[in-house]
């Protein structure tokens, strides 16, 4: 990578709907202040977003994609790990 | 105007609605009329300046600041320019007002018509007149016009951005590397001189200032040196001295810059008259 290159940002919005930061993208920046800055400006121009968060991507660390097998096909016959044996009361939102 | 992302038109009917033209004898309906162009002008010009960096931006996100900040301006254009239509009552739109009027008819101050330069000559240019801009719409929410004080509310939030933005690149440039300083001071070299127009009052201005419908220049002005000054030595550039300044822009007096302008922004509405978006 050129080395005068500004570092990549990962993008998470809050949207009013939502009560989570939803990963919505990239952008770069010099710090991270900026890196909020452009990301208000890149992907809050439709009235997305009350919340933004950005983590420099060097720092997301990921599970590997040839180990997907073994990470996760064992949960495919542990249905009862579902709570779909429940009924969720009236008063609970956002389940 | 060809802007239905930032301004649907119900935004401009609320605006309308809301605040009723005021009573204003003629002489004084004549100079809220003038000075409300000039307001309009400055921000139209200034949105054109930024719309240019559309697709040239020195990376995706600065480019979609800039036209952010440009279809912002273009919006507060049209509230005013509707405005100005409306109290000068002889039938003319918004369009007719921003497509069919001459340089000599503009009123905006020269530092908005200044080309863009590099990416640093923008950011000065823009962080010198945002810095103007948020004060001056600060206070004229306070304007016992209703309807200026109405858009200088719907505005000011923008205008908050803006400054932000601007003054963060300002200190990023400035404290950056040798090279982008180099380019700061050559900025402030260049663009320094028109600074002085924005708080200079023409006879109309001063007469909208004694009448209270328009803020006074002395406090804005303070406010701005305060800031400037603030983000200027946290970008470690230096402060310029007094000097000269120029003006002309808001008596229509204008640089070669704006003929070509408004050569680009009036073609189509000339080429084809009463086109409609």
């Amino acid at each position: 990578m050129n080395k005068k290159e500004w570092p990549l940002w990962e993008v998470f919005i809050r949207s009013k709907q939502g009560l989570d930061h939803k990963h919505v993208g990239s952008i770069h920046a010099a710090d991270a202040e900026m890196a909020i800055l452009n990301a208000r400006d890149v992907y809050t121009r439709r009235m997305e977003g009350v919340s933004i968060w950005v983590v420099e991507s060097s720092h997301i660390h990921a599970s590997n994609p040839e180990e997907a097998g073994s990470f996760f096909d064992p949960a495919n016959d542990k249905v009862y790990r579902h709570p779909t044996f429940y009924v969720v009361p009236a008063e609970i939102k956002n389940m | 105007m060809m802007d239905h992302h930032t301004q649907p038109a119900h935004v401009l009917h609320e605006l309308q609605f809301k605040t009723p033209l005021q009573e204003y004898s003629p002489e004084v309906r004549q100079l809220v009329f003038d000075y409300t162009l000039q307001l309009a002008d400055t921000s139209l010009i200034l949105s054109h300046r930024l719309a240019e960096w559309c697709g040239h931006g020195p990376i995706l996100e600065q480019d979609m600041a800039m036209t952010n900040i440009s279809l912002d301006l273009l919006g507060e254009a049209r509230n005013l320019y509707q405005y100005a239509a409306e109290l000068e009552g002889k039938g003319h739109t918004e369009d007719d007002l921003a497509y069919l009027r001459d340089a000599v008819a503009y009123k905006n101050p020269l530092l908005v018509e200044q080309p863009n330069g590099n990416f640093g000559d923008t950011v000065l240019r823009q962080f010198i007149f945002d810095t103007f801009h948020y004060f001056f719409l600060k206070e004229l929410q306070n304007s016992t016009d209703h309807r200026l004080a109405a858009i200088a509310e719907k505005s000011l939030k923008e205008a908050s951005y803006h400054i932000k933005w601007s003054s963060e690149w300002v200190i990023r440039l400035g404290d950056g590397t040798e090279e982008s300083k180099k380019r700061m001071e050559a900025a402030i070299d260049e663009l320094w001189t028109y600074s002085g127009e924005l708080f200079e009052a023409t006879p109309t201005e001063k007469a909208l200032q004694e009448l209270d419908i328009i803020p006074d220049y002395t406090s804005i002005k303070a406010e701005w040196d305060k800031h400037v000054a603030q983000v200027l030595q946290e970008a470690t550039l230096a402060l310029p001295q007094d000097q000269w300044m120029q003006s002309g822009g808001k008596y229509g007096r204008h640089s070669e810059h704006l003929g070509y302008i408004l050569s680009d922004l009036q073609y189509l509405q000339r080429t084809y008259p009463g086109q409609k978006w």
